[in-house]
């Protein structure tokens, strides 16, 4: 509260407006915004940093690039003439994210609700810590124990997917040999996003209001009633969201895939074959040993799986979006 | 349609806590009973257990015996899910399914049971919605979601869904404490038409809507905080009002409590 003293002496004009005053800041307030403003814009930086060195590398190799960059079933940034192309990188990361998706999310989305909704309470903590720890094993220990335990153990079951379902194609074997192929990686990566998308999903489900499911309940819902008419419909973008991040994990993977996978550049539609690559995985195989420009060709290999992962994560926005005004958040 | 509701020495328990004491009453059919008391007096509780929903809560559990024309709701051979199909149920807070348009929310009971033919579904949703007086508010708008009604109208939606599937009895409990003066009347109105249909027992904290609205009224009290509330009396709504018979009643009444 500030009063202004006028001097006896001054005129008996109207006195002039006081000077507006600055709105009183405090100094907390203002480094809190310097700091996340700045935070923010940080973030920009790098991704924009990011983009800018990978498309600058790029362009220098895709243009010494005598190969289509897209086409080609090969990988000589070396030789003479160059030549390499993504298409056995793209269609390897793309399908071995596919089968890990296919498998991980409606086990994970199984784990969460059996944790959040029908567990009772003593096993459902213990059994939601061993899910969390699951995320804790490092890649190379997926890797070893993919190489050493599923490899040999999967070969029973491509065998018999190879009898009973060869006829699709894509588990048809077509060559002997050890399961080092695409669909052990998918069912590896399976395994390693599970955690990630299972406590994601499981937080969402715990968070769905309790006069959501009441209103289930009271109209004569049994428990799975419940979950369909409240439960997944409020999860419903909490779950698209893990399973994004489950996908980004999948996607980047690279020493579990390296461990596991017997790379090669021969394309085969044939899950079951040996062979086939990833982008992470051929990135991480062949950058000790090549040169300058192998380098900034596998710069444009990173490149294309950088703008997959965006893409990716463009379409889950839209996705949730969509149907923003059903979502529940409104409620 | 309506059934009548026979109340004999019920007890609840949140675990080992003794929420409400040994209670009997009975509710007749086409009527509306009136729970008032003090807040943690256990009425809410108690209405809770007419159609099994206070099991559903961690630790809760019921003793003695409700009454549903001649079938005991705890029959061990009795399912819960089937009691709340008979028995419906609006809440305090409206809470229409957010994801669901208002047709598939009045519709959603119906689904459940299963027992439906594609063509009757619309009737028995624009039925409902008539019956809560809410057709003509939404009639252009049915494929909206029903989340995005004002309040009053969104709980006279979840009274068109708890009607939808044809209850014998319905549930209220404090069905207006969340809406204003305007809504509230529209919903005590609704009350109204309704008890020529169903039984009605309603929880409430106002005194004037118990008035208003009810038959009959029960008053429930405890006898301290921590102790299970207890039933003081039931009787005409005009006699409780007017002249109870218990001190008690009166004081809380008239507003003279504690």
């Amino acid at each position: 509260m500030t009063t202004t003293v006028i001097p006896p002496d001054s005129p008996p004009s109207p006195p002039p407006p006081p000077p507006a005053k600055a709105t009183p800041t405090r100094p907390g307030d203002k480094i809190f915004r310097g700091l996340s403003r700045g935070s923010g814009i940080l973030l920009l930086v790098v991704m924009a940093s990011i983009a800018a060195f990978l498309t600058f590398r790029a362009a220098i190799a895709i243009s010494g690039n005598e190969g289509n960059f897209f086409t080609t079933f090969d990988w000589d940034p070396a030789g003479n003439p160059p030549v390499f192309g993504i298409a056995v990188l793209l269609y390897g990361t793309v399908v071995s994210s596919v089968i890990a998706m296919v498998i991980a999310v409606p086990v994970a989305v199984g784990i969460a609700l059996f944790i959040s909704h029908y567990a009772p309470r003593r096993l459902a903590s213990p059994l939601a810590y061993v899910v969390d720890l699951l995320a804790a094993v490092p890649s190379i220990i997926y890797g070893i124990w993919g190489a050493l335990f599923l490899v040999p153990y999967l070969g029973g079951l491509n065998s018999w997917l190879d009898s009973y379902l060869g006829w699709t194609l894509i588990f048809d074997k077509t060559e002997i040999g050890p399961a080092r192929n695409l669909f052990t990686v998918g069912i590896l990566l399976a395994i390693m996003i599970l955690p990630i998308v299972t406590s994601v999903s499981r937080e969402v489900f715990l968070q769905v209001p309790k006069m959501n499911e009441e209103a289930a309940l009271a109209l004569g819902a049994t428990r799975w009633e419940v979950i369909r008419l409240s439960v997944l419909p409020f999860g419903r973008s909490g779950v698209i969201s893990a399973s994004m991040l489950g996908l980004g994990r999948a996607l980047g993977e690279t020493m579990a895939v390296a461990t596991v996978l017997s790379p090669s550049f021969l394309f085969s539609g044939h899950l079951l074959d040996a062979g086939g690559g990833t982008f992470a995985q051929n990135i991480a195989a062949k950058f000790d040993e090549a040169n300058e420009f192998g380098r900034d060709a596998l710069i444009a290999s990173g490149l294309v799986l950088f703008v997959l992962t965006l893409l990716v994560n463009g379409a889950a926005r839209l996705i949730i979006a969509r149907r923003k005004e059903y979502s529940g958040a409104n409620a | 349609m309506a059934k009548r509701i026979d109340v004999s020495g019920l007890s609840a328990f949140y675990g080992t806590h003794k929420a409400i004491d040994d209670i009997s009453m009975t509710v007749e059919p086409r009527s509306v009973t009136a729970f008032i008391g003090p807040s943690g007096c256990g009425k809410s509780t108690f209405l809770r257990t007419l159609n099994r929903m206070h099991e559903v809560t961690p630790g809760g559990r019921v003793e003695g015996k409700v009454l549903l024309d001649d079938e005991n709701l705890y029959d061990s051979h009795v399912d819960p899910v089937s009691v709340r199909r008979t028995v419906g149920m609006v809440f305090q807070r409206p809470n229409p399914f957010p994801t669901m348009s208002i047709y598939d929310n009045v519709a959603a009971g119906l689904r459940l049971n299963g027992s439906y033919k594609k063509n009757e579904l619309s009737d028995v949703v624009e039925k409902s919605l008539r019956g809560a007086n809410l057709w003509n508010e939404v009639k252009d708008r049915l494929n909206k979601p029903g989340s995005g009604l004002s309040g009053g109208q969104q709980q006279r939606l979840c009274i068109a869904r708890a009607i939808a599937v044809e209850p014998q009895v319905l549930l209220m409990d404090e069905p207006c404490s969340a809406l204003d003066p305007i809504s509230t009347l529209a919903i005590e109105d609704l009350i109204g038409e309704l008890k020529e249909r169903f039984t009605i027992v309603i929880v409430t904290h106002n005194m004037q809507q118990a008035a208003r609205v009810s038959d009959r009224t029960a008053f429930f009290n405890l006898a301290a905080v921590g102790q299970p509330g207890k039933l003081i009396e039931i009787d005409e709504t005009e006699r409780i009002f007017a002249n109870p018979s218990v001190q008690a009643t009166e004081d809380y009444i008239s507003g003279r409590f504690g």
